[in-house]
């Protein structure tokens, strides 16, 4: 189990070193890397001085150690923009985000999968059907377009529901959260509804497909030869067993709505790091886009993480080490 | 003969899928009196697990129970409830299949399942049902019994955990076990111990066994009597010795001429030529006629089961008595 | 008569699928809408001489200053909405063509080779593809735009970025198995070349599944093509696609001018659900294990 989880460990730290040597090659060999910390309207001596300084005249991978060796100490320049250091800057905005991703991710879980579990369990029920046509066209439809609809209904004809903004916030160890309050709780509805619907179809997908394999085993058989009412069979033998493709999914998607959410806050004007993302590639704000790459990947990899452990703690063929 | 305690009557079980509908059991009738072991043979493809599936009402869909009768302990089975069913799955016949990795939940431990298996039919308490699950593992041969319920099945080899399964089948000692194949997916040294193992199971408990095999030679050496299916009938059913020394129907015989125990060392073995029909297309009349030997015009149109005394076949031109005997 | 041919029998068995032929006409049908955009259009919208701002943000039915009816109204510079679907289309499914292809062809080839080549090479390629492959292509497409500025080849080229490694694990996986048996190796130990080996017998083993995963990615390089021009990082605005279209209409949403958004978007939708539908029907076909 601890060599499993070195093992694992040391993957991540392997990951995140191509990573930053990927993410620094894409900004600072491709892209020009003194954009990234001087503003375009520099004179001519400022951006001397300033490659001087930071060792843009010395050879790639010396270059590559420096900026290494900032990142290690949380150095990732200022925003040009904001004018504070871009740490600072996405750490605040990452509450809302984080906020915004685990409740979609969350609901299109537990709706997903009890959906999808029924649409396997009765493949020939109407109510499957209609759930696999509509998954199939959540499937289809670009999260923006949905983003837009949703908004043309219910906060602009019906007027149920606020279409952008953060609401009111409550403060939680020092960073504001939106859903305590009723108010932002109505504004979270929509952006979060956006996000889940279009993880919604994959997990309805994933869970049918599972459920409709699992119920035709012999364990299935065997469970009900032996007497087993066929709720306990659903909780006790089917959940059991489709929580493993569950899982990794689930922290898949967990990266993959955060990088969504990057278009659903701009629709929603939804203050997170995705908006800001977006907001700093239009105002070329450059050191904010290196480091929201870091982050990215970062948290990326600490998912990945995180579900190899929680797959560790689940399974007992991997938590003994046999293999799998 | 005492009072069956399974009794089955002109079972059929048909298939209905979109090429047609396939008659998977067909005219299956036989009685099981407590304490027998039965062995059900045939090919694969020849109707024996869906026979055994019958007899528990889990037939999956597009399969069903099209007409006949199951009386288990003197209570009918076709047609009753699905609740009715499950309350006696478990309780008074249970089943054991071919591939012990399979039946048994990778994520749950041996104690949880019998546990559940348990829970099924009665309320116990933990402690409760942890002793009898590790008395019913010490019996049917796992050693330390009672430090394994914490135990996954993977730490556990093939045979063992078939032996967990038939642990789970014995819980609530059913009248009835179907075993189908229990032995086929082991290595022979295994398989012997848990047959044997099985008998004596079987006689102390007084549970009555249907051992599914295509394997004549393993089930001869277990089952009192047998039943020989072919294409979704029983062509044949006896009492074993009988049986295998003085087989009436061509294929019955086939199948004991193709055993090596029988043949002359060093000589062919001999093989019952052509390939099982297709239960969509089967021929009119006798299925097994364009292999058989012995058929003739009369083949065409359907045999009916000839009994004679504890003996029963289904052939116009049966193996070892005269033309002029039949008709 | 048609039923010998392998193709015959595909379209036979296709035919049965009634949603995936409608899918096929709508497909077939918006292509040539794209293709003949300049002769079927009322209007060029992009000809600053037709536009009159007086024309600008109107209801569909409205009869402007041309003379004839705007269908499906107008955008906020005047143009004819029907026509800037029709043009838009055509960058649309230019930019999807395009992007799919070349994403085919190079990923295609990384995989074969992969698999061809074995040892060090194929275990990098593949590493990097897989790495690549847990990252959403989304995100990929966003940072490239970004920094490669705008303009359809970079766009292009963004979305092929993203999308390659979808190709390159299809092809490597059929590869792959098709190298693992005897007959290839009987091939290799022979003087045919290996450039024989890969034309005549890994590439045709690895078409169906790649067509599949061509027609998926083929809508999908739409769908990121229309979602990152909605966020303003995609094509200028002097080649307006469906996504920009959209984007534009936005703002005027909330004060319900709803058609400036709404009419390119169903048009972007059933664009994308058609070939989605076809996609689907081509999968089943080729699936052996679903094949009776």
């Amino acid at each position: 189990m601890l060599g499993f989880i070195i093992q694992r460990f040391l993957q991540a730290v392997v990951v995140m070193a191509v990573m930053s040597v990927i993410v620094f090659c894409g900004v600072y060999a491709i892209g020009n890397p003194i954009d990234i910390v001087i503003p375009p309207d520099a004179t001519q001596e400022i951006r001397a001085e300033a490659i001087r300084r930071l060792g843009l005249d010395r050879p790639l991978w010396e270059q590559y150690f420096i900026f290494i060796g900032n990142l290690l100490q949380g150095d990732l320049g200022r925003s040009f923009v904001y004018n504070i250091p871009v740490l600072e800057l996405i750490g605040g905005r990452l509450p809302a985000t984080l906020e915004l991703v685990l409740i979609s991710v969350i609901t299109a879980t537990v709706l997903g999968v009890s959906l999808g579990i029924y649409a396997g369990y009765r493949p020939d029920s109407w109510l499957a059907k209609t759930i696999m046509a509509v998954s199939v066209l959540g499937f289809s439809v670009p999260s923006f377009w949905v983003g837009l609809i949703l908004i043309l209904t219910f906060a602009v004809n019906l007027g149920w529901l606020p279409a952008g903004g953060r609401g009111d916030t409550v403060l939680i160890w020092g960073v504001p959260w939106s859903f305590p309050t009723l108010d932002g709780l109505a504004h979270i509805v929509l952006p979060a509804l956006n996000l889940a619907l279009f993880k919604l179809a994959m997990m309805i997908r994933l869970a049918r497909a599972g459920t409709r394999e699992i119920m035709l085993t012999d364990t299935i058989k065997f469970a009900r030869a032996a007497g087993l009412s066929e709720g306990t069979i659903l909780r006790r033998h089917l959940l059991k067993l489709i929580s493993i493709p569950i899982i990794t999914v689930f922290g898949l998607e967990l990266g993959s709505t955060l990088a969504f959410a990057v278009v659903t806050e701009t629709i929603f004007s939804w203050p997170g790091v995705g908006k800001l993302i977006i907001d700093s590639i239009g105002v070329l704000d450059r050191p904010v886009m290196v480091a929201y790459l870091i982050l990215v990947a970062f948290l990326f990899v600490t998912i990945n993480f995180v579900v190899d452990l929680v797959f560790a703690l689940i399974d007992p063929r991997v938590r003994h080490g046999a293999s799998a | 003969m005492s009072v069956p305690v399974l009794s089955v009557r002109d079972l059929r079980t048909h298939f209905f899928t979109r090429a047609g509908v396939v008659k998977a059991v067909d005219d299956v009738s036989f009685d099981l009196a407590a304490g027998e072991i039965m062995g059900l043979v045939g090919e694969s493809g020849s109707g024996k697990t869906v026979t055994g599936f019958s007899l528990l009402g889990l037939v999956d869909a597009p399969g069903r129970i099209v007409g006949g009768s199951i009386k288990l302990n003197g209570t009918e089975l076709v047609g009753m409830s699905q609740r009715g069913l499950r309350a006696r799955r478990g309780r008074e016949i249970s089943m054991i299949f071919q591939d012990p990795i399979a039946t048994l939940n990778p994520m749950l431990t041996i104690g949880q399942q019998m546990r559940l298996a348990m829970e099924a039919h009665e309320r116990t308490s933990r402690r409760g049902a942890d002793t009898r699950a590790a008395e019913l593992l010490s019996q049917v041969g796992i050693p330390s019994a009672r430090e394994r319920l914490g135990a996954y099945p993977h730490e556990f080899s093939g045979g063992m955990r078939q032996r967990v399964a038939i642990a789970v089948a014995l819980l609530h000692r059913p009248s009835v076990i179907v075993a189908d194949e229990p032995t086929t997916a082991l290595d022979v040294s295994i398989q012997a111990q848990i047959l044997f193992q099985m008998r004596d199971l079987a006689r102390e408990t007084g549970t009555a066994l249907i051992w599914i095999s295509h394997d004549l030679a393993v089930v001869s050496s277990l089952a009192s009597k047998l039943a020989v299916m072919y294409a979704g009938r029983i062509v044949e059913q006896g009492p074993t010795a009988t049986l295998l020394r003085d087989p009436r129907h061509p294929y019955t015989a086939g199948l004991i001429a193709s055993l090596p125990a029988t043949a002359e060392p060093g000589a062919p073995l001999s093989q019952i030529p052509g390939t099982t029909p297709s239960l969509l297309s089967l021929p009119k009349g006798c299925p097994f006629a364009p292999r058989c030997a012995r058929a003739s015009d009369v083949c065409a149109t359907d045999p009916a089961l000839e009994a004679r005394g504890d003996r029963a076949w289904r052939c116009f031109h049966p193996v070892g008595l005269s033309e002029g005997a039949v008709s | 008569m048609r039923q010998s041919t392998p193709l015959g029998r595909f379209w036979a068995e296709f035919r049965e699928n009634r949603v995936a032929v409608v899918a096929l006409v709508v497909v077939v049908l918006m292509s040539l809408l794209a293709i003949f955009a300049p002769l079927i259009s009322p209007q060029n919208p992009y000809d600053l001489a037709n536009l009159s701002l007086l024309d600008a943000r109107r209801a569909p039915g409205f009869v402007g200053s041309g003379g004839y009816a705007h269908l499906l109204g107008t955008d906020p510079q005047g143009r004819d909405l029907l026509s800037a679907i029709f043009y838009g289309l055509r960058i649309s499914i230019q930019i999807g063509l395009a992007a799919g292809l070349v994403a085919l062809t190079i990923g295609a080839s990384l995989g074969i080779l992969a698999a061809y080549l074995g040892g060090r090479l194929e275990s990098l390629i593949m590493r990097i593809v897989d790495l690549q492959l847990s990252f959403p292509a989304i995100l990929l497409a966003l940072v490239l735009v970004a920094l490669l500025g705008q303009g359809k080849a970079q766009l292009i080229g963004a979305l092929v970025a993203a999308q390659y490694a979808y190709f390159a694990r299809t092809a490597y996986g059929a590869a792959k198995a098709e190298r693992g048996k005897d007959y290839i190796e009987a091939a290799l130990a022979t003087p045919l070349s290996g450039r024989v080996v890969i034309l005549r017998h890994l590439l045709p083993n690895c078409m169906p599944p790649l067509i599949v995963v061509a027609t998926v990615q083929i809508a999908n390089s739409i769908s990121l093509e229309a979602t990152l021009s909605f966020l303003g990082l995609g094509l200028p605005v002097t080649e307006p696609s469906l996504g920009m279209l959209i984007s534009n209409g936005f703002p005027y949403m909330m004060s319900g001018r709803y058609w400036i958004s709404v009419y390119p978007g169903v048009a972007l939708i059933i664009l994308i659900v058609a070939i989605n539908i076809v996609g689907d029907q081509v999968r089943d076909q080729f699936n052996p294990r679903l094949r009776k």
